[in-house]
Parts: structure tokens; C-alpha cells; sequence
């Protein structure tokens, strides 16, 4: 109880002197700390004044919230602002009147529209959808504001008391409705997103949330207690839409990836698995698997030695996380400031786009003081709450999230490897022959044809006649006598690419025609289009072809194929505005390059 | 009456109106502090609240009239006497 006069009071006046000394990282250093002591109102007003004084010195992102409310919010907006500043924003704020948030949305000349929101937070709680998707829509007339929108709270009590969870009208059902209700509408918008305040309240228990003296006196309707809560739940929100996200979050490994010091324990002493101590690392690695899926990029930044390090990633039964995981890995004994701006370089990002986590609070400081662009992320005193601080984190928040992001890890894990050993091998051939590269090349069936045809829509690079085929028309071509369809799997050391080619052969006589041949640029420049051609020569061959032939029909973005033919000793037979037609005679067919092992899979019919 | 409970009030009172905790005293009022408004009156309450772990009463609320009284209202429902 003590603690405010006696250490609060000191840390207060070295906060001043820090400031007053021109050392703003240390004093907002303290300021963190000061603010997660004692996140109430007090200290939200220390907080922001403080970092009124230093706003010209830091690189605070500008950034204007309105809130329209049905209750008291007043309170919450200088906490809001407390976690705002240190999270490296300024927030300017515009409070809505009490309950006239329909009237503010539907008038353009509202106060609302004057002040310019990048964002709208609607605490509000009862409301009908017909009238909030007017307001929307008159909002998008208007402003590209991102809005917040609160999904209704189910009632601590049901007013029917016990009887309610008797009925199939109950009340539980209806607030069940309202929120899908909320949730559909939201997706009707571009920037419209739904904050589940229901489950928030839940979360932090109903009876608590609420203080019914509060609201009878104030229309307060959140406890005291809870207000921080609310506020974290906004900035979950406020960090991704103002940009203030981390694209990748570097992590120590002793003591955080896993209990205990490699260098001193060994491989076999760490704790990790799935019993305690080690069963709490676990959970961080899951925690860090969880964010990974989320497109957000792993990396590793650890004092240590690297052998012994990799084989702990690479073999340790308890890790969830592996080095394929891993985006960057940086195990040595630099200083962690130059390993992560290295680290940044590598994944083309800039540095405050990394997030920090490591167990030792000096390493946390020490980056925080060196490099105050970095996100720290602060973590707690037990390993057995890391895992909950890292959910937590507002920085591993998205509202969005594309196929293209949930690879991205993947993509950069598997360049990293092949980069690694394209420094190794000193000719090409050998990088070809430690790709282990696999290729299958199979006649296209039901389970493949759609895939197939998507690659006949969208292969632009690699794709001598760029031929586009509607499934159906696929279909159709396969079911001709007159023409074959092949599809081509590759495989290497590092991924299954999956299915990355197709060729369509027209077929008959004794010259067959290449109708199409296609390969998704992923896998193409590794020799593998040569075995894909080579598998067809040798089919065409076998079922009595003497020729084959192919044109190459020039287009905006298919260069890289241009020489296609030519390479593989097709000679010229004719040039058209069209495009060139070429021929390859079958008594020397194309031979498939040593270093790829060529299977045949199922046979034409 | 506590020293200590004045002292955390005025360290309270202190970071809500933006003032340094020896501008702060008994008389300290409303009238007499710019950014005494009804809000910061209410954070006032909150931050009370949260820093001693009691509840005030709408009444009390109002005869909150300065720093002085605050003091005395929150040693009087610790159960400290004047």
C-alpha cells in the first residue's frame, strides 16, 4: 500500500530527469514500466503529460479516433491514450454525444465528420441492423473511417431469470442472433469490423465487468477494475489499423524456446515437452506457431553456439518449432541490436516492423535503449505466463489475412535454405543435384482437372501458348480421342511444390502438336521444365509419333519461355504474326537432366 | 489523520490536474484548479477508489469540495480519525 509514496514517487522523478536530460528511450522506458505497475487513471495522467513534453522528439504516428458511445467513456480515453503513446502513437480523440450516434453518422456536417477519424469505435449496444446499415452506408458517402463495432452482451441475469434457459425464445437465443447479425452486416463492408464485446466480457467475468453503482450514478457501465481491460481490447484493434504491427517477431532460445542453457545443460538437459517445467516452453512454441499462421514471420536471435543450437531446432523431440519455421536465424555472440537490424535486412524489413521476445529483461532493455524502433515485447516473471503474454501482444493482431500471407514463413524458410546452399556449391549442376529434385508426370483426371485449368488461367511467364481453358472446356479436351492432358508434380529436399504444370498434346498420326505447355514460375529455372519436356517426347515417342510440334505465341509476360524450343534443339518450321512454329524430330528425343529423377505415373486410356 | 494518506492523495490530485504535488494542498479546489472539471472529478473518484479499495457513496461524492475533505473522507472510511 506503501508502494505509491515511497518507489512511485523516485520513479516519478527520474522519469523528469531523464526527460529533462534529452534521454527519451530511457524515460520511456520508464514510463512502460511505471504504466504496467499501475495502468489507472492517476498514472494514465502522469503518462501522457510526460509524453506531451517529449512528442517532438519521438516518432509518435499521428492518428485521430472518434468514439460514438451509449454510456460514460470519459474515463477510458486518457488510459487509451497512455497505451497509445507507448505504443508509439499519438492519439487524438473525439468523444460522440451520449446516445447520438445515428444522428452523427447520418449528418454530414456532424462534429463527427469535421474532426476526420481514421477510425470510429461504436460503443454501442442496442441497436437495430436496418439503422445501423443506413448509418453505414451514409458513412461510406462520406469517410473511409475504419469502424469498430461492439457485438451485444448477454445480461449478467436473464430478466426471466431461470425460466429463460427453459424457453426457445430465450434471451440467450435472441442476443445469439443479433451478434450473427453483426458479424454479417460488418462483412457487407470494406473497413467495417466487428469487436466481440460479449466475448471480452466473458472473458474477464460478467459479474465483474459490470459495477451497478457506476452506472446508476455516472452511466458508467465498466468497472473501474475492468477499464484497462477495455482499453487493451481497443489497441488490439488500433495497432493493425494504424500499421503498428510487427511483420516478424525474433526470439531468444535459452530460457524461452525452452527451459535451461544449451551450452551448459546439452541438448538432452534443456526442459522442453510436454510435461512441466518444459510443458510451459511448449506453450510458448505453440503460442509462436499460432502467430506464424497468421503470416507473420519467425526468427531467431540467441547467444549461443550455432551447432549446438541447430541440433536442438533440428532434432529435440519437444520442439513444435523447427528451422523451417524459421525465416532468419542469427546464433552467435553479437551484440542482439546489430543481429536484429541484420536480421531486418535479410527479410527486407525495416526494424520497426520486428518484434522482440526474450526472457532476460537486460537484452530487453538493452534493445529497447539501442534500438527504440523495435517492439519489445515485455514478457512476465514465470515462463508459465510467457505463452499468455504473447497472445496478448496487440502487434501480432490482423484483420485480414491472404493465402499469400499464410505461406509467406514457408517461402522465406525454404529461399533462406536454398540460398544457404546455392553459397555452398560452387557449380550450378551440383545446386541441381542437391535440390533431390522429383518430378511425376501423370495424364490429368478428375481429381486433378480443376487445378489444372486454374494454371491454364493464370500461368503467364511460363506458358508458350497461353491458352486459356474454362474447366469445362478441360474437361471436354480430355475426353477427346484426339488430345492428351498432363499435369506435372515436382518435388525437392525442401517442399512438396505440389501440382505446377500442365501440358495439353494433340495427338494422332505421326506428328503430334503441343497444344500447351505451362509451368507455375515457382518451380521453373531448375532444369525441371527439360525433364517435364523430356517425359513428353518419350510418350509421344512410345505411342508413335515421329515429330512433335509446337508454337510459341509471343505475349506481354511470357519472355522467359521465348527460348524454350530453341534450347531443346526444335528447329524452325515457320514465323507468322501469330508466332513461330517449331519442330523437334522424335529419333533424338530430349533426354531428362541426370540430376532429376523422372516417374511415369497411370497410364492414357 | 495518516501523513501518508494526504501524501498519496496529493500524488493523485497531483498527476490528474498536471500539477506538481507541492501545488497541491488542503485548500486545493474546483475554483481554484483549472483542470478540476467534472471528468477529472470522476477519474478523481476512480483512481481514489482503485488506490485505497473503497467505494464512495453518490453523497459523499458530492461534499468532496476540496483536497482537504477528500483526505478526510478517504481516512474516515479507513477508519482513521481526524
Amino acid at each position: 500500500m506503501e508502494r505509491r509514496r515511497e518507489v512511485i514517487v523516485p520513479l516519478r522523478e527520474q522519469i523528469d530527469r531523464l526527460i529533462e536530460a534529452g534521454s527519451y528511450p530511457a524515460a520511456v522506458c520508464d514510463l512502460a514500466d511505471f504504466w504496467r505497475s499501475d495502468p489507472g487513471p492517476a498514472t494514465a495522467a502522469f503518462v501522457n503529460s510526460r509524453f506531451e513534453k517529449m512528442r517532438d522528439q519521438l516518432p509518435l504516428h499521428p492518428w485521430r479516433l472518434a468514439i460514438l458511445r451509449s454510456f460514460t467513456v470519459e474515463p477510458l480515453v486518457p488510459l487509451l491514450r497512455a497505451e497509445a503513446f507507448l505504443a508509439g502513437i499519438e492519439l487524438t480523440v473525439h468523444i460522440g454525444e451520449f446516445n447520438a450516434w445515428a444522428q452523427e453518422l447520418l449528418d454530414p456536417a456532424s462534429a463527427l465528420y469535421r474532426f476526420g477519424p481514421d477510425a470510429i469505435i461504436l460503443a454501442v449496444h442496442d441497436y437495430e441492423s436496418d439503422q445501423m446499415r443506413l448509418c453505414l452506408d451514409v458513412l461510406r458517402c462520406h469517410s473511409n473511417a475504419h469502424v469498430i463495432l461492439h457485438t451485444r452482451e448477454a445480461g449478467v441475469i436473464p430478466r426471466r431469470g431461470i425460466l429463460d434457459a427453459q424457453i426457445e425464445a430465450s434471451e440467450w437465443a435472441e442476443q445469439q442472433k443479433t451478434n450473427a447479425g453483426i458479424r454479417a452486416l460488418a462483412r457487407e463492408y470494406r473497413g467495417v469490423y466487428v469487436l466481440d464485446y460479449d466475448a471480452l466480457v466473458a472473458r474477464h467475468g460478467r459479474q465483474g465487468w459490470h459495477d451497478g453503482r457506476k452506472w446508476l450514478t455516472a452511466r458508467m457501465r465498466i468497472s473501474a477494475a475492468r477499464l484497462p481491460d477495455m482499453v487493451r481490447e481497443w489497441m488490439r484493434f488500433i495497432h493493425p489499423l494504424a500499421g503498428r504491427v510487427a511483420k516478424a517477431v525474433v526470439v531468444d532460445l535459452d530460457n524461452t524456446l525452452w527451459g535451461g542453457v544449451i551450452g551448459e545443460d546439452g541438448v538432452a538437459g534443456i526442459q522442453l515437452g510436454s510435461e512441466y517445467p518444459g510443458a510451459a516452453y511448449q506453450e510458448v512454441q505453440r503460442a509462436l506457431l499460432d502467430v506464424h499462421g497468421r503470416g507473420i514471420l519467425l526468427a531467431v536471435c540467441s547467444k549461443n553456439n550455432e551447432a549446438e543450437a541447430m541440433e536442438a531446432l533440428e532434432r529435440h523431440p519437444g520442439m513444435l518449432l523447427r528451422p523451417r519455421h524459421f525465416a532468419a536465424l542469427r546464433i552467435n555472440w553479437e551484440e542482439k541490436a546489430r543481429n536484429l537490424l541484420e536480421i531486418a535486412a535479410e527479410l527486407n524489413i525495416s526494424a520497426d516492423a520486428l518484434a522482440f521476445v526474450d526472457d532476460n529483461p537486460v537484452e530487453r532493455r538493452k534493445v529497447r535503449m539501442q534500438l527504440p524502433e523495435v517492439r519489445v515485447v515485455e514478457l512476465p516473471q514465470n515462463p508459465m505466463d510467457y505463452a499468455q503474454a504473447l497472445r496478448d501482444c496487440p502487434l501480432f493482431e490482423r484483420l485480414t489475412l491472404s493465402a499469400e500471407d499464410l505461406q509467406r514463413g514457408q517461402y522465406y524458410a525454404d529461399e533462406r535454405q536454398r540460398r544457404r546452399l546455392e553459397q555452398r556449391i560452387s557449380s550450378l549442376e551440383e545446386f541441381y543435384q542437391s535440390l533431390e529434385q522429383e518430378v511425376e508426370i501423370a495424364p490429368m483426371t478428375a481429381l486433378t482437372l480443376g487445378r489444372a485449368a486454374q494454371l491454364t488461367q493464370k500461368t503467364n511467364q511460363f506458358n508458350l501458348t497461353t491458352r486459356r481453358y474454362s474447366e469445362q472446356e478441360m474437361a471436354a479436351i480430355s475426353r477427346s480421342p484426339c488430345y492428351r492432358v498432363y499435369v506435372l508434380r515436382v518435388k525437392d529436399r525442401f517442399a512438396d511444390n505440389g501440382l505446377v504444370g500442365v501440358a495439353i498434346l494433340q495427338c494422332g498420326g505421326q506428328a503430334w502438336e503441343i497444344d500447351t505447355f505451362l509451368m507455375s514460375c515457382r518451380v521453373f529455372g531448375r532444369t525441371v521444365e527439360t525433364a517435364f519436356l523430356s517425359g513428353l517426347t518419350e510418350q509421344a515417342r512410345q505411342a508413335g509419333a515421329c515429330t512433335l510440334e509446337g508454337w510459341f505465341i509471343p505475349t506481354a509476360k511470357n519472355a522467359p519461355s521465348k527460348d524454350f524450343y530453341p534450347r531443346h534443339h526444335f528447329q524452325l518450321v515457320e514465323t507468322t504474326d501469330k508466332g513461330s512454329r517449331w519442330a523437334l524430330d522424335l529419333a533424338s528425343p530430349v533426354a531428362c537432366p541426370p540430376w532429376i529423377r523422372l516417374n511415369y505415373a497411370g497410364e492414357h486410356h | 489523520m495518516p501523513a501518508s494518506i494526504t501524501e498519496r492523495v496529493r500524488v493523485i490530485a497531483a498527476d490528474l490536474f498536471h500539477l506538481p504535488p507541492e501545488r497541491i494542498t488542503e485548500q486545493s479546489s474546483p475554483e481554484l484548479i483549472e483542470d478540476w472539471d467534472s471528468v477529472q472529478h470522476l477519474n478523481l473518484i476512480l483512481a481514489l477508489e482503485s488506490e485505497f479499495k473503497l467505494h464512495f457513496e453518490p453523497e459523499e461524492i458530492d461534499l468532496m469540495k476540496t483536497i482537504g475533505d477528500v483526505s478526510a473522507l478517504v481516512a474516515a472510511k479507513l477508519g482513521h480519525r481526524n
